[in-house]
Protein backbone atom coordinates (compact mmCIF):
# COMPACT_ATOMS: atom_id res chain seq x y z
CA UNK A 1 0.00 0.00 0.00
CA UNK A 2 3.03 2.82 0.47
CA UNK A 3 5.83 1.33 -1.84
CA UNK A 4 6.13 4.99 -3.10
CA UNK A 5 6.64 5.82 0.43
CA UNK A 6 10.00 3.99 0.66
CA UNK A 7 11.64 6.90 -0.57
CA UNK A 8 10.88 9.20 2.39
CA UNK A 9 10.69 6.39 5.08
CA UNK A 10 13.99 4.40 4.48
CA UNK A 11 14.89 1.56 6.70
CA UNK A 12 17.73 3.88 7.93
CA UNK A 13 15.01 6.50 8.86
CA UNK A 14 12.65 4.19 10.60
CA UNK A 15 15.79 2.30 12.39
CA UNK A 16 16.90 5.96 13.84
CA UNK A 17 13.01 6.70 14.47
CA UNK A 18 12.52 4.02 16.46
CA UNK A 19 16.21 3.56 17.75
CA UNK A 20 16.94 7.05 17.78
CA UNK A 21 21.25 7.29 18.85
CA UNK A 22 22.27 9.87 21.52
CA UNK A 23 19.02 9.67 23.19
CA UNK A 24 18.29 11.35 26.24
CA UNK A 25 19.88 14.27 28.60
CA UNK A 26 23.83 14.01 28.94
CA UNK A 27 24.77 14.58 32.26
CA UNK A 28 27.37 17.49 31.06
CA UNK A 29 26.94 19.81 28.53
CA UNK A 30 27.75 23.56 27.76
CA UNK A 31 24.97 24.68 25.16
CA UNK A 32 21.33 23.64 24.66
CA UNK A 33 18.29 24.47 23.53
CA UNK A 34 14.46 24.01 22.43
CA UNK A 35 12.89 23.44 19.59
CA UNK A 36 9.32 22.90 18.99
CA UNK A 37 7.26 22.39 15.64
CA UNK A 38 3.85 24.20 16.97
CA UNK A 39 1.96 22.23 14.05
CA UNK A 40 2.34 18.95 15.15
CA UNK A 41 3.07 19.41 18.92
CA UNK A 42 6.90 18.21 18.44
CA UNK A 43 9.42 19.15 21.17
CA UNK A 44 12.72 18.30 21.14
CA UNK A 45 15.32 19.26 23.37
CA UNK A 46 19.22 19.43 21.93
CA UNK A 47 22.14 19.35 24.28
CA UNK A 48 25.39 20.23 23.02
CA UNK A 49 29.43 19.90 24.64
CA UNK A 50 31.92 21.99 22.89
CA UNK A 51 35.54 21.62 23.63
CA UNK A 52 37.60 24.14 24.79
CA UNK A 53 39.14 23.15 21.24
CA UNK A 54 35.96 24.90 19.79
CA UNK A 55 35.15 21.33 18.43
CA UNK A 56 31.59 19.24 19.31
CA UNK A 57 32.55 17.01 21.56
CA UNK A 58 29.21 15.42 22.45
CA UNK A 59 25.61 16.07 20.83
CA UNK A 60 22.71 14.95 22.74
CA UNK A 61 18.43 15.01 21.84
CA UNK A 62 15.48 14.34 23.92
CA UNK A 63 12.27 15.05 23.04
CA UNK A 64 9.27 13.56 21.33
CA UNK A 65 8.06 13.60 17.65
CA UNK A 66 7.19 11.57 14.49
CA UNK A 67 9.68 9.12 12.68
CA UNK A 68 11.39 11.75 10.59
CA UNK A 69 12.02 14.24 13.00
CA UNK A 70 13.26 11.59 15.64
CA UNK A 71 15.57 10.03 13.02
CA UNK A 72 16.58 13.48 11.82
CA UNK A 73 17.46 14.13 15.18
CA UNK A 74 19.56 10.92 15.54
CA UNK A 75 21.69 11.23 12.77
CA UNK A 76 22.49 14.78 12.88
CA UNK A 77 23.78 14.19 16.61
CA UNK A 78 26.23 11.18 14.55
CA UNK A 79 27.34 13.64 12.47
CA UNK A 80 27.98 16.90 14.65
CA UNK A 81 30.75 15.06 16.61
CA UNK A 82 34.24 16.41 15.74
CA UNK A 83 33.17 19.37 14.00
CA UNK A 84 33.60 22.98 14.13
CA UNK A 85 30.80 25.14 14.50
CA UNK A 86 31.43 26.45 11.81
CA UNK A 87 31.51 22.92 9.85
CA UNK A 88 28.42 22.29 11.90
CA UNK A 89 26.48 25.58 10.62
CA UNK A 90 27.80 24.78 7.11
CA UNK A 91 26.18 21.11 7.21
CA UNK A 92 22.91 23.11 8.76
CA UNK A 93 23.01 25.33 5.71
CA UNK A 94 23.20 21.85 3.54
CA UNK A 95 20.59 19.94 4.90
CA UNK A 96 17.92 22.92 4.60
CA UNK A 97 19.05 22.92 1.29
CA UNK A 98 18.44 19.65 0.80
CA UNK A 99 15.31 19.29 2.20
CA UNK A 100 13.77 22.21 0.40
CA UNK A 101 15.56 23.11 -3.33
CA UNK A 102 16.64 20.95 -5.95
CA UNK A 103 20.42 19.88 -6.39
CA UNK A 104 21.46 22.95 -9.05
CA UNK A 105 19.92 25.71 -6.14
CA UNK A 106 21.91 24.82 -3.41
CA UNK A 107 24.61 27.22 -2.27
CA UNK A 108 27.49 27.29 -1.19
CA UNK A 109 28.23 26.64 2.58
CA UNK A 110 31.70 26.33 2.91
CA UNK A 111 33.32 23.08 3.50
CA UNK A 112 31.02 19.87 3.60
CA UNK A 113 32.51 16.77 5.33
CA UNK A 114 31.60 14.11 2.65
CA UNK A 115 30.68 11.62 4.87
CA UNK A 116 28.45 13.24 6.85
CA UNK A 117 26.40 14.93 3.31
CA UNK A 118 26.20 11.00 2.87
CA UNK A 119 24.79 10.40 5.92
CA UNK A 120 22.51 12.65 5.76
CA UNK A 121 20.74 12.03 2.31
CA UNK A 122 18.73 9.70 3.25
CA UNK A 123 16.75 12.00 4.38
CA UNK A 124 16.27 13.95 1.19
CA UNK A 125 13.10 12.39 0.28
CA UNK A 126 10.98 14.96 2.47
CA UNK A 127 11.46 17.31 -0.35
CA UNK A 128 8.74 15.71 -1.75
CA UNK A 129 6.75 16.32 1.34
CA UNK A 130 6.58 19.88 1.65
CA UNK A 131 4.78 19.55 4.72
CA UNK A 132 6.88 17.51 6.51
CA UNK A 133 10.26 19.47 5.63
CA UNK A 134 9.94 21.14 9.31
CA UNK A 135 9.75 17.73 10.58
CA UNK A 136 13.03 16.74 10.02
CA UNK A 137 14.65 20.41 9.76
CA UNK A 138 13.40 21.05 13.35
CA UNK A 139 16.37 19.17 15.15
CA UNK A 140 18.97 21.45 13.31
CA UNK A 141 17.16 24.48 14.22
CA UNK A 142 17.53 23.44 17.26
CA UNK A 143 21.32 22.84 17.17
CA UNK A 144 22.00 26.13 15.22
CA UNK A 145 19.90 27.96 17.97
CA UNK A 146 22.07 26.31 20.95
CA UNK A 147 25.05 27.26 19.04
CA UNK A 148 23.86 30.71 19.16
CA UNK A 149 22.62 31.16 22.70
CA UNK A 150 18.96 30.83 22.01
CA UNK A 151 17.75 28.85 24.13
CA UNK A 152 14.33 28.47 22.74
CA UNK A 153 13.28 27.99 18.99
CA UNK A 154 10.79 27.37 16.56
CA UNK A 155 9.84 25.93 13.30
CA UNK A 156 6.73 27.76 12.91
CA UNK B 1 -40.53 16.34 19.68
CA UNK B 2 -38.98 18.30 17.17
CA UNK B 3 -40.42 17.10 13.59
CA UNK B 4 -37.05 18.20 11.84
CA UNK B 5 -36.01 13.94 13.46
CA UNK B 6 -38.40 12.38 11.70
CA UNK B 7 -37.92 10.98 8.92
CA UNK B 8 -39.25 7.58 6.66
CA UNK B 9 -37.42 7.50 3.68
CA UNK B 10 -34.35 5.64 3.43
CA UNK B 11 -30.74 7.41 3.65
CA UNK B 12 -28.88 6.74 0.11
CA UNK B 13 -26.04 7.65 0.69
CA UNK B 14 -24.69 6.68 -2.93
CA UNK B 15 -26.95 8.84 -4.12
CA UNK B 16 -26.21 12.26 -1.45
CA UNK B 17 -22.96 11.22 -3.20
CA UNK B 18 -23.53 12.28 -6.80
CA UNK B 19 -24.14 15.70 -5.16
CA UNK B 20 -20.79 16.53 -4.55
CA UNK B 21 -18.49 16.60 -7.71
CA UNK B 22 -15.08 16.59 -5.34
CA UNK B 23 -16.04 13.13 -4.47
CA UNK B 24 -15.16 11.99 -7.82
CA UNK B 25 -11.95 12.88 -8.31
CA UNK B 26 -8.69 10.70 -7.39
CA UNK B 27 -5.65 12.22 -5.57
CA UNK B 28 -2.06 11.22 -5.85
CA UNK B 29 -2.27 10.75 -9.88
CA UNK B 30 1.13 10.97 -11.29
CA UNK B 31 2.32 9.58 -15.04
CA UNK B 32 2.13 5.82 -15.05
CA UNK B 33 0.82 5.30 -11.51
CA UNK B 34 -3.52 5.65 -11.15
CA UNK B 35 -4.93 7.75 -8.74
CA UNK B 36 -6.46 6.24 -5.92
CA UNK B 37 -10.12 7.54 -4.79
CA UNK B 38 -10.75 10.04 -2.29
CA UNK B 39 -11.57 9.23 1.24
CA UNK B 40 -12.73 12.50 2.92
CA UNK B 41 -12.45 12.05 6.28
CA UNK B 42 -11.57 15.82 7.35
CA UNK B 43 -14.93 17.25 7.72
CA UNK B 44 -14.50 18.40 10.94
CA UNK B 45 -11.88 20.49 10.07
CA UNK B 46 -13.84 21.61 6.68
CA UNK B 47 -16.84 19.87 4.67
CA UNK B 48 -16.89 19.72 1.04
CA UNK B 49 -19.55 21.31 -0.67
CA UNK B 50 -22.65 19.93 -2.88
CA UNK B 51 -23.81 21.13 -6.24
CA UNK B 52 -26.63 23.56 -4.94
CA UNK B 53 -24.25 25.15 -2.62
CA UNK B 54 -21.80 25.84 -5.45
CA UNK B 55 -24.26 26.83 -8.32
CA UNK B 56 -26.18 29.09 -5.76
CA UNK B 57 -23.02 31.05 -5.55
CA UNK B 58 -22.33 31.09 -9.42
CA UNK B 59 -25.53 31.83 -10.26
CA UNK B 60 -26.04 35.02 -7.64
CA UNK B 61 -22.35 36.20 -8.88
CA UNK B 62 -24.21 35.55 -12.53
CA UNK B 63 -27.46 36.72 -12.47
CA UNK B 64 -28.34 38.57 -8.88
CA UNK B 65 -25.17 40.22 -7.66
CA UNK B 66 -24.95 43.70 -6.06
CA UNK B 67 -24.31 44.86 -2.69
CA UNK B 68 -26.97 44.87 0.07
CA UNK B 69 -29.00 46.92 2.56
CA UNK B 70 -28.43 50.13 0.80
CA UNK B 71 -28.86 50.59 -3.03
CA UNK B 72 -32.46 51.51 -4.55
CA UNK B 73 -31.54 50.02 -7.51
CA UNK B 74 -33.49 46.68 -8.91
CA UNK B 75 -30.43 44.30 -7.94
CA UNK B 76 -29.65 45.85 -5.09
CA UNK B 77 -33.23 45.50 -3.91
CA UNK B 78 -33.37 41.51 -5.29
CA UNK B 79 -29.75 40.60 -3.48
CA UNK B 80 -30.63 42.08 -0.05
CA UNK B 81 -33.60 39.62 -0.67
CA UNK B 82 -31.78 36.99 -1.11
CA UNK B 83 -29.40 37.55 1.45
CA UNK B 84 -31.64 38.56 4.48
CA UNK B 85 -33.69 35.16 3.18
CA UNK B 86 -30.49 33.35 4.62
CA UNK B 87 -30.94 34.92 8.04
CA UNK B 88 -34.30 33.80 7.67
CA UNK B 89 -33.67 30.26 6.78
CA UNK B 90 -30.53 30.43 9.62
CA UNK B 91 -33.36 31.02 12.20
CA UNK B 92 -35.38 28.38 11.29
CA UNK B 93 -32.63 25.81 11.11
CA UNK B 94 -31.69 26.41 14.59
CA UNK B 95 -35.09 27.16 15.60
CA UNK B 96 -34.43 30.45 17.01
CA UNK B 97 -37.51 32.68 17.81
CA UNK B 98 -37.10 35.68 14.98
CA UNK B 99 -34.69 36.22 12.32
CA UNK B 100 -33.49 39.38 14.42
CA UNK B 101 -31.53 36.91 16.91
CA UNK B 102 -29.55 35.69 14.40
CA UNK B 103 -26.00 37.81 13.64
CA UNK B 104 -23.83 37.47 10.55
CA UNK B 105 -20.42 36.78 10.82
CA UNK B 106 -17.06 36.09 9.13
CA UNK B 107 -16.66 32.91 10.89
CA UNK B 108 -17.13 31.14 13.83
CA UNK B 109 -13.89 32.94 15.85
CA UNK B 110 -15.28 36.09 14.75
CA UNK B 111 -18.13 35.35 16.41
CA UNK B 112 -16.28 34.23 19.80
CA UNK B 113 -14.64 37.53 19.70
CA UNK B 114 -17.55 39.71 19.10
CA UNK B 115 -19.41 37.94 22.29
CA UNK B 116 -16.28 38.28 24.23
CA UNK B 117 -15.35 42.01 22.81
CA UNK B 118 -19.55 43.30 23.62
CA UNK B 119 -20.98 41.51 25.49
CA UNK B 120 -17.99 40.49 28.07
CA UNK B 121 -16.59 43.96 27.81
CA UNK B 122 -19.45 45.65 28.52
CA UNK B 123 -21.27 42.78 31.61
CA UNK B 124 -18.32 42.06 33.22
CA UNK B 125 -16.00 43.50 35.06
CA UNK B 126 -12.78 42.52 37.14
CA UNK B 127 -13.20 39.44 39.38
CA UNK B 128 -15.87 38.02 37.35
CA UNK B 129 -15.81 34.58 36.84
CA UNK B 130 -16.55 32.94 33.36
CA UNK B 131 -16.35 29.15 32.93
CA UNK B 132 -14.63 27.35 29.93
CA UNK B 133 -14.03 23.32 29.45
CA UNK B 134 -10.53 21.53 28.64
CA UNK B 135 -12.23 20.45 25.46
CA UNK B 136 -13.00 23.90 24.25
CA UNK B 137 -11.57 24.80 20.76
CA UNK B 138 -8.70 27.68 21.40
CA UNK B 139 -11.23 30.22 19.58
CA UNK B 140 -13.41 29.40 22.90
CA UNK B 141 -11.06 30.02 24.66
CA UNK B 142 -8.10 32.70 23.37
CA UNK B 143 -10.73 35.77 22.78
CA UNK B 144 -11.51 35.33 26.32
CA UNK B 145 -7.78 35.25 27.48
CA UNK B 146 -7.62 38.62 25.62
CA UNK B 147 -10.74 40.12 27.63
CA UNK B 148 -9.21 38.65 30.91
CA UNK B 149 -5.96 40.88 29.95
CA UNK B 150 -8.14 43.38 29.52
CA UNK B 151 -10.93 43.47 32.55
CA UNK B 152 -9.23 41.12 35.07
CA UNK B 153 -11.95 39.02 34.33
CA UNK B 154 -10.61 35.09 35.93
CA UNK B 155 -10.76 32.15 33.58
CA UNK B 156 -12.12 28.21 35.44
CA UNK B 157 -11.84 25.06 33.60
CA UNK B 158 -14.72 22.38 33.75
CA UNK B 159 -12.56 19.37 32.88
CA UNK B 160 -13.54 15.76 31.49
CA UNK B 161 -13.79 12.86 32.50
CA UNK B 162 -11.37 9.71 31.22
CA UNK B 163 -14.54 8.74 28.61
CA UNK B 164 -14.61 12.26 27.79
CA UNK B 165 -17.85 13.13 28.91
CA UNK B 166 -18.02 16.66 30.64
CA UNK B 167 -17.78 16.33 34.35
CA UNK B 168 -20.83 17.73 35.48
CA UNK B 169 -19.68 17.26 39.24
CA UNK B 170 -17.09 19.68 38.66
CA UNK B 171 -19.35 21.91 36.63
CA UNK B 172 -21.55 22.39 39.41
CA UNK B 173 -19.03 23.31 42.00
CA UNK B 174 -17.35 25.78 39.53
CA UNK B 175 -20.96 27.34 39.82
CA UNK B 176 -21.51 27.50 43.23
CA UNK B 177 -19.10 30.58 42.35
CA UNK B 178 -21.55 33.59 43.09
CA UNK B 179 -18.87 35.23 40.38
CA UNK B 180 -19.83 32.92 37.64
CA UNK B 181 -21.59 35.43 35.26
CA UNK B 182 -20.51 32.63 31.88
CA UNK B 183 -20.62 29.69 30.41
CA UNK B 184 -18.85 29.42 27.41
CA UNK B 185 -18.36 25.60 26.32
CA UNK B 186 -18.75 23.51 23.48
CA UNK B 187 -21.67 21.38 21.92
CA UNK B 188 -19.41 18.99 20.59
CA UNK B 189 -15.94 18.63 20.95
CA UNK B 190 -13.53 18.94 17.51
CA UNK B 191 -11.58 16.26 18.71
CA UNK B 192 -13.69 14.00 21.23
CA UNK B 193 -16.70 14.16 19.62
CA UNK B 194 -18.15 14.45 22.71
CA UNK B 195 -21.75 16.14 22.53
CA UNK B 196 -22.39 17.98 25.39
CA UNK B 197 -25.70 17.91 27.73
CA UNK B 198 -26.86 21.34 26.21
CA UNK B 199 -29.72 21.64 28.42
CA UNK B 200 -28.55 20.44 31.77
CA UNK B 201 -26.06 22.35 31.33
CA UNK B 202 -27.86 25.79 30.31
CA UNK B 203 -30.01 24.74 33.78
CA UNK B 204 -27.31 24.86 35.67
CA UNK B 205 -26.00 27.45 34.90
CA UNK B 206 -29.39 29.93 35.05
CA UNK B 207 -29.93 28.33 38.14
CA UNK B 208 -26.50 29.93 39.31
CA UNK B 209 -27.68 33.29 37.46
CA UNK B 210 -25.29 32.69 34.80
CA UNK B 211 -25.31 33.24 30.82
CA UNK B 212 -24.30 30.05 28.66
CA UNK B 213 -22.81 30.33 25.37
CA UNK B 214 -22.60 27.29 22.89
CA UNK B 215 -19.98 26.81 20.63
CA UNK B 216 -21.71 24.80 17.77
CA UNK B 217 -19.26 24.33 15.50
CA UNK B 218 -19.29 20.77 15.50
CA UNK B 219 -22.26 20.00 16.99
CA UNK B 220 -24.48 21.48 14.51
CA UNK B 221 -23.35 20.09 11.07
CA UNK B 222 -24.63 16.66 13.13
CA UNK B 223 -27.96 17.04 14.76
CA UNK B 224 -30.41 19.15 15.02
CA UNK B 225 -30.14 21.89 17.10
CA UNK B 226 -33.13 24.00 19.10
CA UNK B 227 -31.78 26.76 20.77
CA UNK B 228 -34.80 27.53 22.14
CA UNK B 229 -35.22 24.06 23.52
CA UNK B 230 -31.87 24.00 25.63
CA UNK B 231 -32.21 27.36 26.53
CA UNK B 232 -28.97 28.61 24.90
CA UNK B 233 -28.36 32.51 25.50
CA UNK B 234 -25.68 32.40 22.59
CA UNK B 235 -24.51 29.72 19.75
CA UNK B 236 -22.37 30.19 17.69
CA UNK B 237 -21.67 28.08 14.11
CA UNK B 238 -19.47 28.18 11.48
CA UNK B 239 -20.89 27.93 7.36
CA UNK B 240 -17.65 25.74 5.96
CA UNK B 241 -18.78 23.03 8.34
CA UNK B 242 -22.27 22.71 7.34
CA UNK B 243 -21.26 21.77 3.71
CA UNK B 244 -21.35 25.86 2.90
CA UNK B 245 -18.56 28.39 1.98
CA UNK B 246 -15.87 29.63 4.31
CA UNK B 247 -15.49 33.22 5.32
CA UNK B 248 -19.69 32.60 6.87
CA UNK B 249 -20.26 32.26 10.81
CA UNK B 250 -23.67 32.95 13.10
CA UNK B 251 -24.05 33.73 16.19
CA UNK B 252 -27.72 33.41 17.48
CA UNK B 253 -28.19 35.75 21.15
CA UNK B 254 -31.31 35.96 22.87
CA UNK B 255 -32.65 39.37 21.66
CA UNK B 256 -32.56 41.12 25.09
CA UNK B 257 -28.63 40.16 25.02
CA UNK B 258 -28.63 41.55 21.62
CA UNK B 259 -30.13 44.71 22.48
CA UNK B 260 -27.79 44.97 25.80
CA UNK B 261 -24.56 44.92 23.97
CA UNK B 262 -22.54 47.88 21.81
CA UNK B 263 -21.40 47.48 18.18
CA UNK B 264 -18.41 44.95 18.17
CA UNK B 265 -16.97 47.12 14.82
CA UNK B 266 -17.64 50.29 13.42
CA UNK B 267 -18.23 51.04 9.94
CA UNK B 268 -20.49 51.22 6.94
CA UNK B 269 -23.82 49.41 6.89
CA UNK B 270 -24.11 48.97 11.09
CA UNK B 271 -25.41 52.93 11.12
CA UNK B 272 -28.29 55.21 11.19
CA UNK B 273 -26.83 58.36 11.24
CA UNK B 274 -22.84 59.28 11.43
CA UNK B 275 -21.89 62.98 11.96
CA UNK B 276 -18.47 63.84 13.35
CA UNK B 277 -20.16 64.40 16.54
CA UNK B 278 -22.15 61.25 17.04
CA UNK B 279 -22.85 58.39 15.76
CA UNK B 280 -26.55 56.35 15.70
CA UNK B 281 -26.23 52.88 14.95
CA UNK B 282 -28.62 50.44 13.50
CA UNK B 283 -31.10 47.89 15.36
CA UNK B 284 -30.12 44.48 15.69
CA UNK B 285 -28.75 42.47 14.36
CA UNK B 286 -27.44 44.84 12.03
CA UNK B 287 -25.41 46.70 14.76
CA UNK B 288 -22.54 43.43 14.89
CA UNK B 289 -22.65 43.66 10.99
CA UNK B 290 -20.17 46.39 10.17
CA UNK B 291 -19.25 46.79 6.49
CA UNK B 292 -20.00 44.99 3.03
CA UNK B 293 -21.07 41.81 4.40
CA UNK B 294 -19.65 38.24 2.87
CA UNK B 295 -22.63 38.64 0.77
CA UNK B 296 -22.19 35.49 -1.84
CA UNK B 297 -21.40 33.41 1.21
CA UNK B 298 -23.83 34.12 2.58
CA UNK B 299 -26.21 32.78 -0.36
CA UNK B 300 -23.85 30.21 -0.42
CA UNK B 301 -25.20 29.24 3.11
CA UNK B 302 -28.92 29.55 2.91
CA UNK B 303 -28.13 26.62 -0.40
CA UNK B 304 -26.65 24.80 2.35
CA UNK B 305 -28.80 24.83 4.77
CA UNK B 306 -31.59 24.43 1.93
CA UNK B 307 -29.73 20.98 1.26
CA UNK B 308 -28.96 19.84 4.94
CA UNK B 309 -32.76 20.20 5.53
CA UNK B 310 -34.18 18.18 2.92
CA UNK B 311 -32.16 15.42 3.30
CA UNK B 312 -33.13 15.74 7.12
CA UNK B 313 -30.88 16.65 10.23
CA UNK B 314 -32.31 13.65 12.13
CA UNK B 315 -31.52 11.45 8.58
CA UNK B 316 -27.84 12.73 8.79
CA UNK B 317 -27.41 11.92 12.44
CA UNK B 318 -28.65 8.83 12.18
CA UNK B 319 -26.36 7.93 9.21
CA UNK B 320 -23.22 9.41 10.78
CA UNK B 321 -24.05 7.62 14.14
CA UNK B 322 -24.08 4.23 11.99
CA UNK B 323 -20.30 5.05 10.60
CA UNK B 324 -19.20 6.34 13.67
CA UNK B 325 -20.56 2.70 15.49
CA UNK B 326 -19.04 0.94 12.61
CA UNK B 327 -15.65 2.65 11.95
CA UNK B 328 -14.64 2.69 16.18
CA UNK B 329 -15.84 -1.26 16.48
CA UNK B 330 -13.53 -1.93 13.26
CA UNK B 331 -11.01 0.50 15.14
CA UNK B 332 -10.79 -1.12 18.37
CA UNK B 333 -10.17 -4.18 17.29
CA UNK B 334 -6.14 -3.03 15.91
CA UNK B 335 -3.92 -3.77 18.73
CA UNK B 336 -2.09 -0.96 20.05
CA UNK B 337 -4.65 1.88 18.41
CA UNK B 338 -6.26 4.03 21.22
CA UNK B 339 -9.31 6.15 21.12
CA UNK B 340 -9.59 9.26 22.87
CA UNK B 341 -13.13 10.04 23.49
CA UNK B 342 -15.60 7.31 24.20
CA UNK B 343 -18.35 9.42 25.99
CA UNK B 344 -22.08 7.65 25.00
CA UNK B 345 -22.69 10.40 23.10
CA UNK B 346 -20.97 11.51 20.54
CA UNK B 347 -20.96 13.28 16.76
CA UNK B 348 -19.23 11.11 14.40
CA UNK B 349 -15.44 11.96 15.24
CA UNK B 350 -12.57 9.34 15.99
CA UNK B 351 -9.18 10.69 17.35
CA UNK B 352 -6.74 8.18 18.01
CA UNK B 353 -3.36 7.38 18.69
CA UNK B 354 -1.17 3.83 17.42
CA UNK B 355 0.68 2.93 19.93
CA UNK B 356 4.84 3.79 18.85
CA UNK B 357 3.61 5.31 15.71
CA UNK B 358 3.22 9.58 15.58
CA UNK B 359 0.01 10.86 13.93
CA UNK B 360 2.29 12.99 11.49
CA UNK B 361 3.24 9.44 10.18
CA UNK B 362 0.02 8.18 10.22
CA UNK B 363 -1.24 11.01 8.43
CA UNK B 364 1.18 11.02 5.72
CA UNK B 365 0.58 7.10 5.39
CA UNK B 366 -2.99 6.85 5.39
CA UNK B 367 -3.11 9.89 2.28
CA UNK B 368 -0.79 8.20 0.40
CA UNK B 369 -3.90 5.68 0.33
CA UNK B 370 -6.25 8.39 -0.68
CA UNK B 371 -7.68 8.72 2.95
CA UNK B 372 -7.40 12.33 4.28
CA UNK B 373 -7.69 12.76 8.01
CA UNK B 374 -6.20 15.18 10.30
CA UNK B 375 -3.42 15.03 12.42
CA UNK B 376 -1.71 17.68 15.10
CA UNK B 377 -3.34 18.98 18.00
CA UNK B 378 -6.63 20.17 16.25
CA UNK B 379 -6.51 23.82 17.88
CA UNK B 380 -7.06 22.27 21.31
CA UNK B 381 -3.88 21.85 23.19
CA UNK B 382 -4.94 21.86 26.72
CA UNK B 383 -7.11 18.84 25.85
CA UNK B 384 -3.89 16.94 24.39
CA UNK B 385 -2.78 17.83 27.53
CA UNK B 386 -5.65 16.33 29.59
CA UNK B 387 -4.82 13.21 27.43
CA UNK B 388 -1.37 13.22 27.86
CA UNK B 389 -0.78 13.06 24.24
CA UNK B 390 0.88 15.20 22.40
CA UNK B 391 -1.38 15.02 19.23
CA UNK B 392 -3.86 12.50 17.17
CA UNK B 393 -4.69 11.16 14.03
CA UNK B 394 -8.52 12.19 13.72
CA UNK B 395 -11.21 11.30 11.18
CA UNK B 396 -14.28 12.94 10.76
CA UNK B 397 -17.81 11.91 9.36
CA UNK B 398 -20.07 13.50 7.55
CA UNK B 399 -23.18 12.80 5.45
CA UNK B 400 -21.10 11.80 2.63
CA UNK B 401 -19.05 8.81 3.90
CA UNK B 402 -20.07 5.45 3.40
CA UNK B 403 -18.79 2.01 5.49
CA UNK B 404 -16.59 1.08 2.57
CA UNK B 405 -14.85 4.53 3.28
CA UNK B 406 -14.33 3.10 6.86
CA UNK B 407 -13.39 0.51 5.56
CA UNK B 408 -10.75 2.09 3.32
CA UNK B 409 -9.57 4.04 7.07
CA UNK B 410 -9.38 0.75 8.92
CA UNK B 411 -7.27 -1.00 5.88
CA UNK B 412 -4.60 1.30 5.80
CA UNK B 413 -4.43 2.46 9.77
CA UNK B 414 -3.51 -1.63 9.72
CA UNK B 415 -0.70 -1.30 6.97
CA UNK B 416 0.64 1.81 9.14
CA UNK B 417 1.32 -0.71 12.16
CA UNK B 418 2.37 -3.35 9.87
CA UNK B 419 5.13 -0.41 7.91
CA UNK B 420 6.27 0.53 11.23
CA UNK B 421 6.76 -2.85 13.10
Amino acid sequence: MFDDLRDLYQEVILDHGKHPRNFGKPEAFNRMARGENPLCGDKINVYLTIGPDGLVNDAHFDGRGCAISQASASLMTETLKGKTEAEAEALFGHFHDMCTKDDHEHTDHGHLDPEAVEKLDVLSGVREFPMRVKCATLAWHTMHAALEGDEKTTTE
Amino acid sequence: MDTRILTNAPYDVEKVRQDFPILTRLVHEKPGRPGKPLVYLDNAASAQKPRAVIDAMANFMAHDYSNVHRGVHYLSQVATNLYEATRVKTATFLNAPSPDTIVFTRSATEAFNLVASSWGGTHLKAGDEIILSVMEHHANIVPWQLLRSRTGIVIKVAPVLDDGTLDLDALARLLESPKVKLVSITHGSNVLGTVTPAAEIARMAHAAGAKVLFDGSQAAVHMPVDVQAIDADFYIMTGHKLYGPTGFGVLYGKAELLESMPPYQGGGDMIQTVTFEETTFREVPHRFEAGTPPIVEGIGFGAAIDYVTALGMGAIHAHEQRLLAYATEKLQAIPGLRIIGTSPTKAAILSFTIEGVHPHDIGTLVDRAGVAVRVGRHCAEPLMDRFGVGATARASFALYNTEAEADALVDAVRAVREFFN
